[in-house]
């Protein structure tokens, strides 16, 4: 049995890939759908290669996304750990599952990322109720099985 | 277990301590991260040194929108060019016109107030920057410009730009700054409206191009139409520079404040270029610096007030 080699470039540069494009300049609606990017790579890497993706990706693309987008450091930081971690805990379970299954676990997560961050927001002082904001969340749950299709060439050999 | 090969000695989760330990170690970081930075201790320096890395990145990500505006630049035509600067030119004719009144009416008002001697500009110097990057969640309206605490930027300046108020400086890096919008949610700005002296607070809805006037009666003497400027109260901005013009009011003889929206002058949605300015502290019409420091002395006298049985 070949294990194969944890695809450590792989993940560092899909994740900042992932942050660039959740800074991609958007206008306004295109905006208000643009998927949780960074949570969706963090959690993809941490399914799939759980040695080596992980917590301390989670925290190190969450800490970066409090400075692009200025809120509370630590903030995403904890989100995106999070993430990392159900991502890791469940990930035998998880890598059995149809598509259509895990894509009803990354709602689920994305959904607590999105408590998470509005809990944070909400304690310091920032908060924004607008029901506007849950709309990420699911044009991400709809990207989850095209990200899966892309980011399997990356480590997977045919 | 020979037999089942050496990948299956080895953990599950590689080295280190288990995933849930992690995971708690780096909760706890992000939590004291956190409470540092809700306080304004040493996260600042940190946040410094992370907004100087970040700059780079947010340059390149946006630099295929600032190459695309400079090409534009680059290719207009003889024709555009000219019609461009007869347009300005009739614009500074009417600008010099309208500066002329200006004078007289300064000078006026200085001989009303009783002053002996000739004010000091209230603008005493004002940086031209270029937007960089917008905030990534449409829901907030932040922006990043290209100068940061190194180009002389700081806290609570106030930005503007040729049309009317834009925002304020609320975080410096070194190369960078964060400007708050007065249509972030977050942002309120105390405005008075120009034709009868009304003073109230507009408070930004988070869409580009509208702010809320929430803390008006129903019966307030407010119009569509009328324009807002700022009150001078809040310590960021002098009075009397133009805000924003109201739009739409609906009044509900049920509820006790009506709903008024107002539209910025200034280009919240869509200006590149923005102006900084930093006012002369001896003017008396100059924004009171003082105001947030009183305020937090009031507060923790309160708090010790409270504190003491």
């Amino acid at each position: 049995m070949n294990r194969e080699r944890d695809p450590l470039l792989a993940i560092w540069l899909t994740s900042l890939s992932g942050l660039v494009l959740s800074i991609v300049p958007l206008n306004y609606w295109l905006g208000l759908f643009r998927p949780q990017f960074a949570a969706l790579v963090v959690l993809y890497w941490s399914i799939m290669s759980p040695r080596s993706g992980g917590i301390l990706l989670g925290f190190v693309c969450g800490l970066m996304l409090d400075v692009f987008s200025g809120t509370l450091l630590g903030e995403h930081a904890l989100a995106l750990s999070l993430m990392a971690y159900l991502g890791i805990r469940l990930n035998l379970l998880l890598r059995a599952k149809p598509l259509f299954q895990q894509s009803l676990f990354v709602f689920a997560a994305l959904v607590i990322y999105e408590l998470v961050l509005w809990a944070v927001e909400g304690w310091s002082g920032h908060g924004l109720s607008t029901p506007l904001r849950w709309l990420a969340t699911l044009s991400g749950t709809l990207l989850w099985p095209i990200l899966v299709g892309v980011l399997g060439r990356m480590h997977t050999e045919h | 277990m020979a037999a089942f090969g050496s990948s299956f000695d080895r953990p599950l989760y590689g080295r280190g301590p288990s995933p849930g330990l992690r995971f708690v170690l780096f909760a706890l970081l992000c939590l004291m991260f956190m409470y540092l930075d809700q306080r304004g201790r040493w996260t600042e320096r940190l946040r410094y040194g992370l907004q100087g890395l970040a700059y780079p990145i947010q340059w390149v990500v946006n630099s295929p929108s600032l190459a695309w505006h400079a090409l534009g630049a680059g290719f207009e035509t003889r024709g555009q060019l000219r019609t461009e600067n007869e347009q300005l030119r009739q614009q500074q004719r009417a600008d010099e016109i309208a500066l002329l009144r200006l004078k007289s009416l300064e000078q006026e008002n200085q001989e009303l107030r009783g002053l002996k001697a000739a004010l000091p500009a209230l603008a005493r110097n004002w940086q031209l920057a270029e937007v960089i990057s917008t905030d990534p969640n449409p829901l907030r309206q932040r922006l990043v410009i290209n100068r940061g605490a190194n180009g002389g930027a700081f806290p609570n300046q106030a930005v503007v730009d040729s049309k009317g108020v834009l925002g304020q400086v609320v975080r410096t890096g070194p190369l960078s700054s964060e400007v708050l919008l007065i249509t972030d949610p977050e942002s309120g700005i105390p405005v008075q409206v120009l034709r009868n002296g009304l003073r109230t607070i507009a408070v930004g809805s988070g869409a580009p191009n509208d702010l809320l006037l929430p803390y008006l009666a129903v019966n307030a003497d407010i119009r569509s139409g009328d324009q807002l400027v700022t009150s001078g109260m809040g310590g960021v901005y002098p009075a009397g520079y133009p805000v924003a013009e109201v739009t739409g009011i609906s009044r509900d003889d049920k509820q006790l404040v009506a709903q008024v929206h107002a539209r910025p002058l200034a280009g919240t949605g869509s200006s590149r270029e923005l102006i900084l300015l930093e006012f002369e502290p001896a003017h008396p019409d100059a924004p009171e610096k003082a105001d947030v420091a009183s305020l937090e002395s009031q507060k923790s006298a309160a708090a010790a007030r409270q504190s003491a049985p």
